[in-house]
């Protein structure tokens, strides 16, 4: 960015963090995240046991909740807790990487379309309503069932289903950046319409984008959960969220906790990202004051 | 008014016509899924242990040996004339299957929708009314937590809630299934209530998290509306506070709310997959996801098609309300 720009960019966004700040349920949901990421980040020493670990196992599964096992223990007397610690690692990787692939292939599509315009801005679009009028989480089985669930392939596709969304925001962005006086500027002092939609039109789009992808993590986690709860995600023995609900429903009458505590990681971890994402929209967009 | 409703019927016609081509381009798309998959028809149809030759044959008869935009114009012409193929994992015509489960689909989806639009909008406009009251305060904080539930897993709560002991009899409600055993043996009434009974908690489970988003839009709509110069003008003429909010603001507050519908449409079709397993709720979701267990691709090409086509449909359903409701949107 050029030198006099600097100063007013500056107390944008220093504003912006202000108005963040002051949002109480935003703060409120930065710290869980910063709680979950860290918790992820060092659950060999969060987790009080091996997750997989496996001792007697007639002596020691169905336990109900207690000191040694704060969330119980499940049919095969592994701790519940040292599991829901170790999920959050899977559930924030994939959330973060589906979302990371999602918003650039999204930011791709919806600047090319909404800069050069045209025949091609038609046909990225059509391209967007027809893969919207799927179900997501229907298009997301009917390509997991056709290849071997893997994590890898899980994010992939989650990626690759997620970016609609991102794309129209985007594009509906640069049309309205593309008429400014600054970019005329640009095109005046003869710039590449290369440089012209990276280095000055996307800059100016991306505030919408963050909020997305914010959000978008939520969904995300929220997709991942319910694939791996079908059977059709991250696969055992590897604990995710879902697929550790989806382990205790059998038993769910006796053995309550297998799936409860799994599920309030994921409701805790979803509004946690909603809650940021809000906060965002507000702080960023001084419009829209809540 | 007449020239209103012509122009509604030529709006009309040229959405249907624009969701042809989606219509092909869904159709297309399921048929490149299939190709891009490793194996064909008919290796699905043997066990690794039938010979070579036979599965070729196979193939033959199928005409997966012909050139592929062949069996793309095949495709093409027998989806469009329903014929879906035959389920191998259920040993009947693919349309049969789905003749069973579209209709258990369309009434658990409806009673959703009608749930979330019903209980999201009441919710929200309480809000507005009483903004930042404790009230609101205390919804506000629900319906963000109740908004990042994962469906399945309020549905198992649900369950675990209702089969209780503690619960009185007269509370239960039964948690699987669209009717009881011994279903026939009912009264025509004892028969509606029966299967009354069996939505509730499907439904809830399904709608629930899209009520609140619907709720947190509605709150907004409200607020707007209420800050207008129009209802301080209606406030002004000395009408009771009740008819200003019933009468004036809601009902311009529930225009934007429209739109939603074809938002929440897909994530409720979607939904219904988790749903349907969840609470044995025998439709196209636990179709679609029996069939892709069992690698029945004729059932899974053909309930995706059938998803696809009811969205389709939906949002058509909404661009035609919002443009009965808002004559400006006929005009564009």
């Amino acid at each position: 960015m050029s030198a006099p720009m600097t100063g007013s960019r500056r107390s944008v966004r220093r504003e912006a963090w202000r108005r963040f700040m002051r949002h109480r349920q935003a703060v409120l949901g930065l710290l869980l995240t910063v709680l979950l990421a860290l918790t992820a980040l060092m659950a060999p020493l969060v987790a009080p046991h091996d997750p997989d670990e496996q001792t007697d196992i007639v002596a020691t599964r169905y336990q109900p909740p207690s000191v040694e096992h704060p969330m119980g223990t499940d049919r095969f007397g592994r701790d519940v807790f040292s599991r829901v610690v170790y999920g959050a690692r899977i559930s924030l990787m994939i959330g973060f990487l589906a979302v990371a692939i999602a918003i650039s292939i999204g930011t791709a599509v919806g600047a090319i379309a909404g800069f050069l315009g045209g025949w091609l801005d038609t046909t990225l679009m059509r391209g967007v309503d027809l893969l919207l009028s799927f179900p997501r989480l229907v298009l997301l089985i009917t390509l997991v069932a056709l290849f071997e669930p893997s994590i890898a392939l899980i994010t992939l596709v989650l990626g690759l289903t997620g970016w609609m969304g991102t794309s129209r925001i985007v594009r509906g962005q640069v049309l309205t950046v593309r008429e400014m006086e600054y970019v005329t500027a640009a095109r005046v002092l003869g710039f590449g319409q290369a440089r012209i939609l990276v280095r000055h039109i996307l800059p100016n789009v991306l505030t919408p984008v963050i909020v997305a992808a914010t959000l978008g993590i939520g969904n995300t986690i929220l997709a991942e959960a319910a694939l791996s709860f079908l059977g059709l995600g991250v696969q055992p023995p590897t604990a995710s969220w879902g697929n550790m609900v989806a382990s205790g429903r059998d038993t769910m009458l006796n053995a309550w906790w297998i799936t409860t505590f799994p599920g309030l990681a994921i409701v805790l971890t979803v509004m946690s990202f909603n809650l940021v994402g809000d906060g965002l929209r507000d702080a960023l967009d001084p419009r829209h004051v809540v | 008014m007449a020239s209103g409703g012509c122009a509604l019927i030529r709006f009309a016609l040229r959405r249907l016509l624009q969701a042809v081509p989606i219509l092909v381009g869904i159709v297309t798309l399921i048929f490149l899924l299939l190709h891009l998959a490793p194996g064909d028809a008919a290796t699905a149809y043997f066990n690794p242990n039938v010979s070579p030759e036979i599965i070729d044959r196979m193939r033959e008869n199928l005409g997966l040996d012909r050139p592929i935009h062949e069996q793309y114009f095949r495709w093409l012409r027998a989806f469009f004339t329903g014929d879906f193929g035959y389920s191998f994992g259920q040993h009947r015509p693919v349309s049969a299957v789905l003749a069973d489960a579209l209709p258990n689909t369309l009434v658990l989806s409806g009673v959703s929708l009608v749930l979330i639009f019903v209980v999201g909008c009441a919710v929200g406009a309480v809000q507005a009314v009483r903004q930042y009251s404790k009230l609101d305060n205390v919804l506000t904080f629900t319906s963000l937590f109740v908004y990042s539930m994962p469906g399945f897993w309020l549905g198992l709560m649900l369950i675990l809630a209702f089969s209780s002991p503690a619960l009185p009899d007269a509370l239960r409600l039964p948690i699987s299934g669209v009717t009881s055993i011994g279903y026939e043996f009912m009264g025509p009434l004892g028969k509606l209530l029966d299967r009354a009974r069996h939505l509730v908690l499907p439904s809830v489970a399904l709608g629930i998290a899209s009520a609140a988003g619907v709720a947190r839009y509605m709150r907004g709509s409200m607020l707007e509306v209420i800050g207008q110069d129009y209802i301080r003008t209606a406030r002004a003429k000395g009408l009771p506070e009740r008819q200003v909010i019933l009468k004036h603001a809601l009902r311009n507050a529930l225009v934007p709310i429209v739109s939603l519908l074809g938002l929440y449409v897909p994530l409720l079709f979607g939904g219904s997959v988790v749903i349907e397993v969840v609470f044995s709720w025998p439709g196209m979701g636990r179709a679609l996801y029996n069939a892709i267990l069992g690698r029945d691709y004729p059932v899974v090409m053909a309930a995706s098609f059938f998803f696809g086509v009811l969205v389709l449909a939906a949002n058509l359903v909404v661009d035609l309300l919002y443009a009965a409701v808002d004559p400006r949107i006929r005009r564009a």
